[in-house]
């Protein structure tokens, strides 16, 4: 009952091309965010947000501003992520936010492209011998209660005709602490958390992370659904960062690229017109992104990357061209 | 006194620990255990406790990791706070203080302390939110001690006439204020802060119409005064129903009116009798303050639960926890003092 309450209330609401408008009037963008997960979305000892995600809002409010600092950062719970989005209390959703079927028809939001694909992994010490998944049979896992890791988990193991031992806490502190105390063979979950969780340890090198993927988890920024404009505009800023690191332009070199012939430079950086008209946004607006905050490759190095505290691979996050998903349509 | 102390203790050690065999041996038994807990302590406080450095060095010593409050100490505190205007907030925190040790005094509660706290609050909000030469700090940044110490004063400040009103509502003779009353009190007792706290979150903003949106810290300020002010109406119902009747009855001889009788006779005295049960209720409210991390507001609790998940800085949540206990002690052991000081006051004039 309550529930169909809520999908009443959530339907009704449109707000067709307004947010655009509504966000240059107040002078700001209202960003969902996390509580705060390192890299993607966590404040620093300052008190200034830093992350994938933060950096995200951050190209938004260059496209629309011109600036980086025109953000409002709403912290958001679990909970709260799709009202604050259904209210209108944010303009965008750049938390960490896994897009699936039921979120993306039944909760009045619409889905843009992935910032970062993620997906389940399994974690275990590297004097277990064990390389594969596959070698997991009978093996004690510690996970998360409550969490969709632990259903993922019990369903790869059925799915592969294995005997599963789950050993389940409640707060994630207490599965990692277990792992490293040898109360369970393996730990599960998402292949960056596992990364994360490893630089904390006192000998990262002796567990490894292992190579099987068990579920999907393409976090992707969210918006309202009803407003297109909007939508367009979050869906190919996030274009522009892949883009940008397509054609080799970066934070430091995109003044360089000025006099380029390239005619798919030229477009991108606005120099023929085009690329700002369509999208109601400043014929610069790309070019901006860039010069003031980077390309995707920048900004993924900067967060999450090989020389960041959670010292991620580009994996399934590089390029279409070395091998990942990060593919953008061409800007014309 | 101390003279006296040291002359005399050799004597009690013995009367008390040491007056049999059997007793003795226990009591070095006991000692010896409470060496052991202490010495662990003492250790880890201060021989092995680390001063200077990075997390590196603290995670090869095994001791109290003061680099990592001294790194973590700015966001525990202060939250989201910009850097630069954090003499804001303190003073802001240090005028709560000093309008708080004003108002101690009981000959003090006159109509001039609802001012004096009406130009605090009006100073607060200032220094807290900007405009008129500050620049602006919107409230999405405001985080640590004094967002706590701003949800439980003005939830405590607040709640309290509201229970009052709420209290006298529940006596009342008329049937449908009373049945309104009981119901609210019962309804918000029956539920737990967490439940109202996600009401005021996640539902109500769906309940309103499209673009109005409730600033989100108004809206857990405002759930919160709800829920404490329906215990706090049951303390004062208490304070209420301990009244003599023949106060009620003299009050009517002398031709006051209800509001009258209430306001000069009955509600002053029963405020008095329960003032251990208010404090009990707003020590309890102080540290409830800390359930607003559900709704991801970056209360103090919250800022220091967040300061340990910084990667650079991980596993010291042993010292951020001692830090912050530490915070939430003094206060409420504070109040707790007060209350005490208050009782013997009235106590000794009432005798």
């Amino acid at each position: 009952m309550k529930k169909l309450l809520i999908l009443a209330l959530l339907s009704s609401s449109v707000f067709a091309g307004k947010t655009l408008d509504a966000i240059k009037k107040r002078g700001n963008l209202k960003c969902g965010v996390s509580t705060g997960l390192p890299g993607f979305s966590f404040p620093d000892s300052k008190g200034n947000w830093k992350g994938i995600d933060v950096d995200f809002c951050k190209a938004l409010s260059i496209a629309v501003f011109g600036n980086a600092s025109r953000v409002k950062y709403v912290s958001l719970n679990a909970q709260q992520r799709f009202t604050a989005l259904q209210s209108g209390e944010i303009d965008v959703l750049s938390r960490n936010t896994t897009n699936t079927l039921t979120r993306d028809t039944s909760t009045g939001l619409n889905f843009t492209t992935p910032l970062y694909y993620d997906g389940q992994a399994f974690m275990v010490r590297k004097k277990s011998g064990i390389t594969s998944a596959k070698q997991l049979n009978g093996a004690s896992v510690c996970t998360q209660q409550g969490t969709t890791t632990e259903l993922n988990v019990s369903d790869y193991f059925r799915a592969n005709r294995m005997k599963l031992k789950p050993v389940v806490f409640e707060s994630n502190d207490e599965v990692v602490q277990s792992f490293v105390k040898g109360r369970c063979d393996a730990l599960t979950t998402d292949a960056s958390g596992l990364a994360s969780e490893r630089s904390k340890f006192k000998n990262p090198e002796d567990f490894v992370i292992l190579p099987e993927i068990i579920s999907k988890e393409p976090l992707a920024p969210a918006v309202r659904q009803g407003d297109d404009e909007w939508f367009d505009i979050v869906k190919w800023t996030m274009f522009a960062l892949i883009q940008a690191e397509e054609l080799g332009l970066n934070s430091k070199n995109v003044d360089s690229f000025k006099k380029s012939k390239d005619p798919r430079i030229k477009r991108f950086l606005g120099r023929t017109p085009g690329v700002g008209k369509s999208i109601g946004l400043d014929e610069k607006w790309a070019y901006n992104v860039v010069k003031l905050l980077g390309n995707y490759g920048e900004i993924y190095e900067a967060n999450i990357g090989i020389n960041s505290p959670l010292k991620l691979k580009r994996g399934l996050n590089s390029l279409w061209t070395d091998g990942g998903l990060m593919y953008s349509p061409p800007f014309r | 006194m101390i003279q006296s102390f040291i002359n005399d203790f050799p004597k009690w050690l013995k009367k008390n620990l040491f007056n049999t065999p059997v007793n003795s041996v226990i009591s070095i038994f006991i000692l010896a255990l409470l060496w052991k807990a202490i010495e662990k302590i003492f250790l880890w406080l201060l021989v092995n406790s680390v001063w200077t450095g990075t997390a590196a060095t603290c995670r090869q010593a095994d001791g109290f990791c003061f680099p990592f409050l001294f790194e973590k100490v700015r966001f525990i505190i202060y939250g989201f706070y910009p850097d630069g205007q954090l003499w804001r907030p303190t003073l802001a925190m240090l005028l709560l203080f000093g309008t708080l040790f004003y108002s101690r005094i009981p000959e003090r509660w006159t109509k001039k302390l609802v001012y004096t706290w009406f130009g605090f609050f009006t100073l607060f909000f200032w220094l807290m939110r900007g405009g008129l030469g500050l620049p602006i700090v919107t409230n999405d940044k405001w985080g640590g001690l004094p967002l706590t110490l701003m949800l439980a004063t003005i939830g405590i400040i607040f709640s309290y006439p509201l229970g009052i009103v709420l209290a006298l509502l529940r006596r009342s003779n008329l049937k449908i204020l009373k049945t309104l009353s009981v119901l609210y009190i019962e309804l918000i007792r029956g539920v737990p802060l967490i439940s109202v706290l996600f009401m005021s979150s996640v539902m109500f903003p769906l309940f309103l119409p499209e673009g109005v949106n409730f600033d989100k810290l108004l809206r857990a300020q405002i759930a919160i005064i709800l829920f404490v002010s329906a215990y706090m109406a049951e303390v004062i119902r208490g304070g209420l129903a301990s009244i003599d009747k023949g106060q009620y009855e003299a009050a009517h001889t002398l031709g006051l009116s209800y509001f009258d009788t209430m306001r000069l006779i009955i509600v002053p005295q029963a405020i008095r009798i329960v003032i251990p049960p208010t404090v009990n209720t707003a020590i309890g409210m102080f540290k409830d303050t800390s359930l607003v991390l559900i709704i991801a507001l970056f209360d103090l609790l919250n800022t220091t639960k967040t300061a340990l998940r910084d990667p650079e800085w991980l596993g010291f949540s042993l010292e951020a926890y001692v830090f912050v206990g530490l915070i939430y002690f003094v206060f409420c052991y504070v109040m707790s003092k007060y209350s005490q000081g208050l009782e013997s006051e009235f106590g000794m004039k009432e005798r």
